[in-house]
């Protein structure tokens, strides 16, 4: 589905990846762990085209993506929801929506705003709210629906369990596995390693901007080396 | 009490019309973090055209409502093929570039409309059908502004329907907060953008067209409408429709009273006080949101490109010695073009101080130049002190009020301190303009000359030339000094400057005086070499001018400055020998410039230079 291949990325003149090299396969919810600053998020743009590649390629169904605008990227079927959810904050719950729907003619529309709130039905309720009322848990939840609507394939999630509450925490990863159940590809970034844990099943370690482990998540679980060494857990 | 009622609606009647033209233009910017200087441009152009197609349609008295109709799209299919051709490149170029090249679209729209319509004042025809009077507690208010009241509103609906109801409107809204995510999201930018400036162009053009048989149409229409439409977009909030209308209500009723109850010193500061209030308080207006992280674009090109270029100190002397010899080989004529050129020098090298090294793009540095002006004219024929005097005392008049307006702006960042910069030389000017008994308003102050002993022009030209080399030697050792050093990470870093404890808003202030203080020796070497002092050298088109001298010599070049004034004022001097178009030719120019050289003329220079060192190795 998804093949990254020896990425590099710059922020001006400071160089954050070096030779990022990931797949995620049809199905796989694949975690990219790693402390705060490891490049995670600059992986996810970079794959989406909001920080151009400096070198390398970006791979997604047999194609090469790498540099091509953001609009483009998302429309060969990879949505993304970034870190901090940047939801619209003038618009309602279902005007956000609306801005990720998808309005390509080819094929069946697969999301619709009605589908959307049978995933999160506490968006539901909240429809004409202005979505800066919004809870961490919710904004986080419509980001991701407002993501879906543009039917992806395969979805980047940036740290999705961030400064949300335990519980909803847990409703989180139970989405996310719907999500899986529903046939999308996820690539996610974590700091959560529990989090990571119950939804994944592969996972790399990020650090420096350099992959320095991979694995099943499994035997990730078992490696307290590798965890104490990477992610201080 | 029927007076002010009068009064009332036909200051809602104005506003109506700054609602339109604001509207589109904060639209415009909301999405494309545009400030377009052209705006005020489409909005004469639809004027004259409506007026024209009003006398050249062969329909009766229905041409003068197609004519309404027709000219706002013609004018805004011109904006979607500006957009398309020349702003599509520079969406990522830094805000000096933006507003450049917009600024050469005014000049060339500004000749255009001078070549098809002529320089005389014209007027529109009247309405038909709505030309006359209906009493209004036995007031006569015109019927035409009566139907302006009634329409005005129906647009904004219409505006609110757009946005709030319609997918591309939703999509406007978004991008305004977040353009990126827009993108992110699937939505091509590159169309939604020509669609938001052909909407915001057609409001513009719209509000020209109905404005046609209300006032007289004249070729400065473009510079009194944007002034305003800025303070409207400012006070409601830059992006935001609605603070628009709110802003051109406020500014619309202000001004329908200001005629009537403030003294006339007042009455065109007013406007612009009320804006740098705003400013101050509520940076981002009235109904606007603080600028956010994601929100902000085009830092990709601060990087100063290319190698220094150091000359060896033989060029320095090469070319002061001849500039030393010059004057007694050229004629009169010349020696003054040259002063001329060492007055612009000074402004343009202060102002790069500014722009290049502080990254404060200011719209409002001729404040200071023209204070400088005025504070040596004024020292002189007010306070009656010899002209040496108040020539070397006037940059101090210029550097105090850079510090005091300075304080306020460096608060700010971005285009709200450009905006504040413009408010206050606005204010300034204003001051300048209406304060009769102590500035002579616009009949300037004559008699500026030079003492005696310096009237003879070659010996005021070696005035002219220390003061420059002073001037610009200063200058430059700033830069180079810790303190610029200081200026270029606080342009670069602005947060990791204030983490590491370095005051950023004093060294901005502190910069913000200096280039105040040469800016003002500029003006007081200008004004005794011209021998008179009039308004419009605190003028925006002056502000502009200065911005053109340090982008055609490149922003981070350091002999950028002096190069760009002497190639500026030459370009006017051959130009306007050839044709009376010259704005239209300079206009050419700087859309060229931006598009062909954005890093100036020195700059490309520099670069050459330096690849050409490491390519010989
Ligand atoms: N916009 C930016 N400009 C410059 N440097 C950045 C920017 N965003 C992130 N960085 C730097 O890039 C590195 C990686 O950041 P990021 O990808 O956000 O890490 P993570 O998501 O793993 O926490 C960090 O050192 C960070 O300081
Ligand atoms: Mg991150």
């Amino acid at each position: 589905m998804l093949d990254v291949i020896d990425l590099d990325a710059y922020y001006g003149l400071s160089h954050i990846l070096f030779g990022v090299c990931l797949r995620a396969a049809r199905g796989e919810v694949v975690a990219l762990l790693g402390r705060n600053g490891a490049g995670k998020s600059t992986t996810l743009k970079a794959i989406m085209g909001l920080v151009p590649p400096a070198a390398g390629r970006v791979i997604f169904r047999g194609e090469d993506i790498t540099g091509k605008p953001p609009h483009v990227i998302c429309r060969k079927g990879i949505g993304f929801v970034p870190e901090d959810r940047r939801i619209f904050p003038d618009l309602t719950v279902w005007e956000n929506l609306e801005v990720g729907r998808s309005v390509e003619g080819n094929g069946e529309r697969r999301w619709t705003a009605e589908r959307a709130f049978e995933l999160f039905p506490a968006l539901k309720e909240l429809a004409r709210r202005r979505s800066d009322s919004l809870s961490g848990g919710e904004q986080q939840m419509l980001a991701i629906a407002r993501t879906l609507m543009g039917n992806p394939d395969l979805l980047l999630l940036d740290e999705p369990s961030e400064g949300l509450a335990p519980l909803v925490v847990r409703t989180m990863a139970e989405h996310i596995l719907r999500l899986k159940q529903a046939g999308i590809t996820i690539l996610l970034s974590e700091q959560n390693l529990h989090f990571a844990t119950r939804v994944s099943d592969r996972a790399y370690i990020l650090e420096k901007g350099r992959i320095q482990y991979e694995g099943g998540m499994a035997e990730l679980s078992a490696n307290a080396e590798v965890r104490r060494r990477y992610l201080m857990v | 009490m029927a007076l002010f009622i009068v009064q009332l609606l036909t200051g809602l009647a104005n506003a109506m019309f700054l609602f339109l033209v604001a509207s589109g233009l904060s639209l415009i910017f909301g999405v494309t973090r545009i400030v377009n200087f052209a705006h005020g441009s489409f909005y004469m152009l639809a004027a004259y055209l409506a007026s024209s197609l009003a006398a050249a349609l062969p329909l009766g008295p229905a041409s003068f409502y197609a004519a309404v109709v027709l000219a706002p799209l013609g004018v805004a299919l011109l904006g979607g093929l500006i957009e398309v051709c020349l702003l599509r490149r520079i969406y990522r170029a830094p805000e000096l570039y933006q507003v450049l090249l917009t600024f050469a679209v005014v000049l060339v729209i500004g000749d255009a409309v001078k070549f098809f319509w002529g320089t005389e004042n014209r007027t529109g025809p009247s309405p038909p059908g709505l030309s006359g009077s209906v009493p209004i507690l036995g007031q006569l208010f015109p019927t035409y502004d009566l139907a302006i009241l009634l329409l005005g509103p129906l647009l904004a609906l219409g505006l609110w329907w757009v946005l709030h109801r319609t997918r591309w409107g939703i999509l406007i809204r978004a991008a305004t907060s977040d353009r990126e995510m827009v993108g992110a999201l699937g939505v091509n930018q590159a169309w939604l953008f020509t669609g938001v400036f052909v909407l915001g162009t057609w409001l513009a053009g719209l509000a020209g067209a109905l404005q046609m048989p209300r006032v007289a149409l004249t070729t400065v229409m473009d510079s009194t409408v944007i002034v305003e439409t800025f303070v409207v977009v400012v006070i409601g909030g830059m992006g935001s429709a609605f603070g628009a209308l709110l802003g051109a209500v406020l500014i619309g009723v202000l001004q329908a009273f200001g005629i009537l109850w403030l003294p006339r010193e007042f009455q065109l500061a007013i406007i612009f006080i009320l804006m740098a209030a705003v400013l101050i308080l509520r940076p981002w207006g009235l109904l606007g949101r603080p600028e956010t992280e994601s929100g902000t674009a085009g830092e990709a090109l601060r990087r100063e490109v290319g190698g220094r270029l150091r000359p060896p100190r033989w060029v320095w002397a090469g070319i002061l010695l001849a500039l030393m010899v010059l004057p007694s080989l050229l004629p009169t004529f010349y020696v003054w073009v040259l002063v001329e050129i060492l007055a612009f020098a000074l402004f343009a090298g202060s102002l790069q101080l500014l722009v290049g090294t502080g990254g404060m793009l200011s719209f409002g540095h001729a404040a200071y130049f023209g204070l400088g002006a005025y504070g040596a004219a004024l020292l002189m024929k007010q306070a009656a002190l010899p002209m040496p005097v108040a020539f070397l005392l006037a940059p101090l008049v210029a550097a105090a009020a850079a510090l005091f307006f300075g304080a306020f702006c460096v608060r700010l960042s971005g285009v709200y301190f450009a905006m504040l910069t413009l408010a206050f030389a606005q204010i300034a000017f204003a001051v300048v303009h209406q304060w009769y008994d102590f500035t002579g308003g616009d009949n300037g102050i004559l008699g500026v000359w030079p003492a005696a002993s310096l009237a003879a022009p070659v010996r005021y030209y070696y005035l002219a030339l220390l003061a420059a080399v002073c001037g610009l030697s200063a200058l430059w050792r700033v830069t180079g000094s810790p303190f610029g050093y200081t200026l270029r990470a606080a342009r670069d870093h602005p947060r990791r400057c204030q983490a590491v404890g370095v005051n950023v808003r004093s060294h901005r202030l502190l910069a913000f005086g200096v280039a105040g203080f040469f800016a003002g020796l500029g003006g007081a070497v200008f004004a005794f070499a011209k021998g008179s002092v009039f308004p419009d050298y605190l003028s925006m088109p002056m502000s502009v001018q200065s911005l053109v001298m340090v982008l055609l010599g490149g922003i981070h070049a350091l002999a950028g400055a002096p190069v760009g004034a002497a190639v500026y004022k030459l370009l006017d001097i051959v130009i306007t020998k050839y044709t009376g178009y010259w704005q239209a030719v300079l206009g050419g120019i700087l859309v060229f410039l931006v598009v062909a050289f954005p890093h100036g003329l020195v700059g490309f220079v520099q670069a050459r230079w330096a690849r050409m060192r490491a390519s010989l190795g």
